[in-house]
């Protein structure tokens, strides 16, 4: 399909537009937190503790006097950060295991598969729960915990995608000109399903930002004092009715972000898929 | 004159057998294939724990304790084994229902899960059928009137909800509407769900669990509904002049139900994940705050028993939700 076409498709739906606007705009925030966050995100500062939002500050100060709206900022960087390095890990291993699980089938698809289904079985919440708890928590626990409990989202959805693939002519003819089943796999097959991965991966990034919030939340992933949205909030818990800003201000913000990347990743959808285009 | 029927019309067997046949090798093969599933996730949970950083044995005597006692726990509790005979005898135990003691009660592990199961369930269903309530109705509304304002409105509300962080709902919820409502409890259970304490206490957490599944719900109703809306029997239905809404609610809803009956399935490993979540922030005492616990306790065979337990859970649910499902459609047992 033509990028014109795409990229006509796309700026057409203007929710994907608006989605592609917010993670711009979360992508700006997170590489210039430095430079936007007016104080220190870490720094105590007992003269202001609890401080209601005003001028000074933004959203608020929480009960160690620690600007909210500074947290929140830091905040975007390591979502960022969880979000994409948990969507190449879990993508590199599900996108690989689905695809040679579609291409081969028989016993290496039904081991795979099989696998697939026992950890699918598992609350996924529950399973990162007792992972990320029995590492003790941190950034790469908490990276390594959402990669083994996600990659089979990659593999289901890879896997169908090969075995759509491997049937049509050129793989055919690549066999008959007697290419390895290597050289087919990841010359041929793999660059003809990796748009389907992309436009997965801009739906899954969400998901691990939601799911690693949820996590230091619980108080298994990221530790405080690091700025992580799932613990500022769950800093804020105690002091809900005196001071809202705390709990309130990371969440919307999350869920903004959140949103964005959902009306982007719909948009990317509806545009690869040519045949939506066609009715529209 | 004599006359003998034609081959074709003589019974020689009943034609439901060939049916019953069929269903019976559906049910014995999908509880076989129950099987390799459940000696995963055992093997999943049980390794998922040992592999862990930290001596059980010295997480029950405490720091302070001498070497050789530590010794001794580890031999009683069979820790010196090495790893798979260590699981052929936890399993063997499972398959009984000993799930082992907790390191920090000394009770069975299965007796303070089985405490607790009711609760969770309690929660969930709760949420499960304002999840369903909400989806149907968004959804076959906004499908109905599609391109309209109003599937404008549920199509962006619903991925507004699906983006939303159930924790965060959860404090959102208590600040906004309990305050403001006096004598909504925001926190713990009030008692039997039939009782008005009881009631009044799930409201919140049910909200908080099932309103962001309400959105996913919501956008599998639309598109499935919008699905059938175009098939030529609902053409047929309407050029017989049948009333919109029975063709709507008799003709064309029974078909889309079939792929949101299959998210059910799906959808239930999502409930009971954010069931913990849930129960943490209201102090629901269910299973997932005793998970939490246990995992920070490090008491190890409480973990291994509720994680299995919620597995357990989810896997027999699919299993049910799978053989009510080939009884109401032929189609899938056939195949």
């Amino acid at each position: 399909m033509g990028y014109k076409l795409l990229s006509k498709a796309f700026r057409k739906n203007r929710l994907a537009v608006v989605g592609m606007v917010i993670v711009i705009a979360f992508l700006v925030i997170s590489a210039f937190a430095l430079w936007i966050s007016p104080y220190d995100p870490i720094e105590q500062n007992y003269q202001s503790l609890l401080k209601p939002p005003s001028l000074k500050h933004f959203m608020g100060t929480d009960h160690y006097g620690r600007d909210v709206f500074s947290r929140v900022v830091h905040g975007a960087r390591y979502a960022l950060l969880i979000g994409f390095g948990v969507v190449v890990m879990e993508g590199a291993i599900g996108v690989l295991l689905g695809v040679a699980s579609g291409y081969f089938g028989g016993v290496v698809d039904n081991v795979i598969m099989r696998f697939v289904d026992t950890m699918l079985a598992i609350p996924a919440m529950v399973l990162a729960i007792v992972i990320a708890g029995s590492f003790g928590g941190g950034l790469v626990s908490l990276i390594v915990t959402m990669t083994i409990v996600s990659w089979t989202h990659f593999a289901r959805l890879m896997r169908g995608e090969a075995l759509v693939e491997k049937e049509k002519v050129y793989v055919e003819s690549a066999r008959a000109i007697g290419a390895s089943h290597i050289r087919i796999l990841l010359i041929h097959i793999l660059p003809n399903t990796v748009s389907t991965a992309i436009v997965f991966s801009t739906l899954e990034i969400p998901w691990a930002i939601l799911f690693s919030a949820s996590l230091s939340f619980l108080g298994v992933g990221i530790k405080p004092p690091t700025p992580e949205w799932g613990s500022i909030i769950a800093s804020g818990r105690d002091c809900l009715r005196s001071a809202w800003w705390i709990t309130t201000f990371p969440g919307l913000f999350m869920m903004i972000v959140v949103l964005g990347f959902n009306f982007l990743g719909d948009g990317l959808r509806d545009a690869f898929d040519p045949r939506l285009i066609r009715k529209r | 004159m004599w006359f003998t029927a034609h081959p074709s019309c003589r019974r020689t067997r009943k034609p439901g057998q060939k049916v019953m046949r069929r269903m019976v090798t559906y049910f014995v093969k999908r509880t076989l294939s129950m099987i390799p599933v459940l000696v995963g996730v055992s093997l999943i949970v049980f390794l998922s724990m040992r592999l862990a950083p930290g001596d059980p044995a010295r997480q029950m005597l405490g720091p302070l304790a001498p070497e050789e006692n530590v010794q001794e726990v580890r031999r009683e509790l069979g820790l010196d084994k090495p790893l798979l005979v260590q699981y052929w005898i936890w399993c063997k135990k499972a398959v009984v229902g000993d799930l082992g003691n907790s390191l920090k009660s000394g009770v069975p592990a299965l007796e303070l899960v089985s405490e607790r199961i009711g609760r969770t369930f309690e929660l969930t269903i709760a949420a499960f059928v304002i999840t369903l309530v909400v989806a149907l109705f968004a959804g076959i509304t906004s499908a109905v009137y599609q391109y309209s304002t109003l599937d404008n409105v549920v199509t962006i509300s619903a991925l507004f909800w699906l983006s939303m962080p159930v924790f965060w709902l959860g404090l959102m919820l208590m600040t906004l509407i309990a305050v403001r409502i006096p004598g909504l409890p925001i926190s713990g259970r009030g008692g039997p769900p039939w009782t008005w304490a009881g009631l009044t206490h799930l409201l919140l957490p049910a909200l908080a669990l099932g309103l962001p599944r309400a959105g996913a719900f919501t956008r599998i109703t639309r598109s499935s509904m919008l699905n059938v809306l175009l098939q030529d029997y609902v053409t047929t239905a309407r050029s017989k002049g049948i009333r919109e809404r029975t063709v709507v609610l008799k003709h064309a809803l029974r078909n889309a139900l079939i792929p949101v009956l299959t998210m059910v399935g799906l959808q239930l490993p999502w409930l009971f994940g954010g069931s913990v979540i849930v129960e943490t922030v209201f102090a629901w005492p269910g299973m997932g705050r005793l998970l939490i616990r246990a995992v920070f306790e490090r008491d190890y065979p409480l973990v291994q028993a509720t994680a299995l337990v919620y597995t357990l859970i989810v896997v027999l649910a699919n299993y049910m939700a799978d053989v009510s499902y080939s009884l109401a459609d032929p189609r899938i047992r056939l195949k």
